[in-house]
């Protein structure tokens, strides 16, 4: 970064404070992907696939369900918030006796 | 005996508990309301059914991280006796003092029935006035029954007598593996189950049955 200040010294100064705080404060989305198990029953699933069937759809396999969290953060580092967000996964959002998790930064 | 009942945003069947504990020990339970610190001193906590939360994420996750949960570990750790019905058997299993998860119901559908139970032990502080393989009536009103366990857990629970009550022959309502309509965590003093014991209590409820789980409690305190 250059900094070629000739006047207003303050005022760069100030500028520069305000580009770090704002990077700080930056948002970072991040998608948890909760699935269950292999081996877990998925009756919910089972009744999806059923009803694909039902509308025409050939060819569907199987289908499994599960749920997506879109979690804003906010700070910079990429690596932390994924470190925050498998303790938010352990924690609270899957239940790991049926479930797993997966964590994207996005 | 000295009871208490933890309350829950959207718990609704904590007054049928109410009812059945103060008919039961004859005298009247502490209520406790979620956002506590501290339990009182009591032999019999019990996490009442309903919908805590309104089932949110999973059933009984969002309870499960309450402030009052902190206290009922520790009084678990310490051999306090707890009880979990329903959506109180689904928050114990989302708080870890209980094996295994309680997943949708195979069927897809609320059930809202009388079931049979059989008794696999007698040999425990909940069920001391049954006899080993009675079967008796109970009600069941669930959504999200289907208890599941790894194959691992499973006969480890098994293997320690920890399965305290099947749905009997031909009455599960809801998929459960093996059956299991009750288990306990291995020291023996934390029991949930799916049925409601407390809607079975007195002659207008059209039958007893239920009262020989309190009795039990009651004798073991």
């Amino acid at each position: 970064m250059g900094l070629l200040v000739y006047g207003e010294p303050h005022s760069c100064l100030s500028g520069l404070t305000a580009a770090l705080k704002a990077l700080e404060n930056r948002i970072m989305k991040a998608r948890v992907i909760v699935t269950l198990k292999n081996g877990v029953l998925d009756p919910q699933g089972k009744a999806i696939e059923g009803a694909l069937g039902g509308l025409g759809f050939d060819g569907v396999g199987s289908v499994r369900q599960g749920k997506v969290f879109d979690v804003e953060l906010t700070g910079a580092d990429a690596a932390a918030a994924k470190a925050n967000l498998e303790q938010m996964c352990e924690k609270l959002l899957a239940n790991t006796v049926i479930e797993n998790y997966a964590i994207e930064i996005v | 005996m000295k009871t208490a009942v933890i309350i829950f945003p959207g718990s609704n069947r904590d007054r049928d508990m109410f009812a059945a504990l103060e008919l039961i020990t004859g005298s009247r339970p502490q209520s406790i309301w979620h956002g506590e610190a501290t339990l009182p001193d009591v032999d019999l906590v019990v996490v009442p059914g309903g919908f805590s939360y309104g089932d949110y994420l999973r059933s009984g996750a969002i309870a499960a991280r309450s402030p009052i949960l902190k206290d009922l570990v520790s009084k678990a750790e310490k051999g306090v006796t707890v009880l979990g019905v329903c959506n109180g058997f689904q928050i114990l299993t989302e708080a870890g003092l209980l094996p295994g998860a309680l997943m949708r119901n195979a069927g897809l559908n609320f059930v809202c029935k009388e079931v049979l139970l059989e008794t696999v032990t007698d040999a425990t502080r909940f069920s001391g006035k049954f006899q080993k393989g009675q079967v008796w009536r109970c009600p069941v009103a669930h959504h999200d029954g289907n208890y599941f366990a790894d194959a691992e857990t499973l006969k480890s629970i098994e293997d320690n007598g920890q399965v305290v009550f099947r749905y009997a022959d031909g009455t599960n309502p809801n998929g459960s593996l093996n059956n299991i309509a009750g288990v306990m965590n291995a020291k023996g003093n934390v029991l949930g189950m799916m049925p409601h014991p407390e809607n079975l209590v007195e002659p207008l409820h059209g039958g007893l049955d239920g009262r020989l789980i309190f009795e039990s409690i009651l004798a073991a305190a």
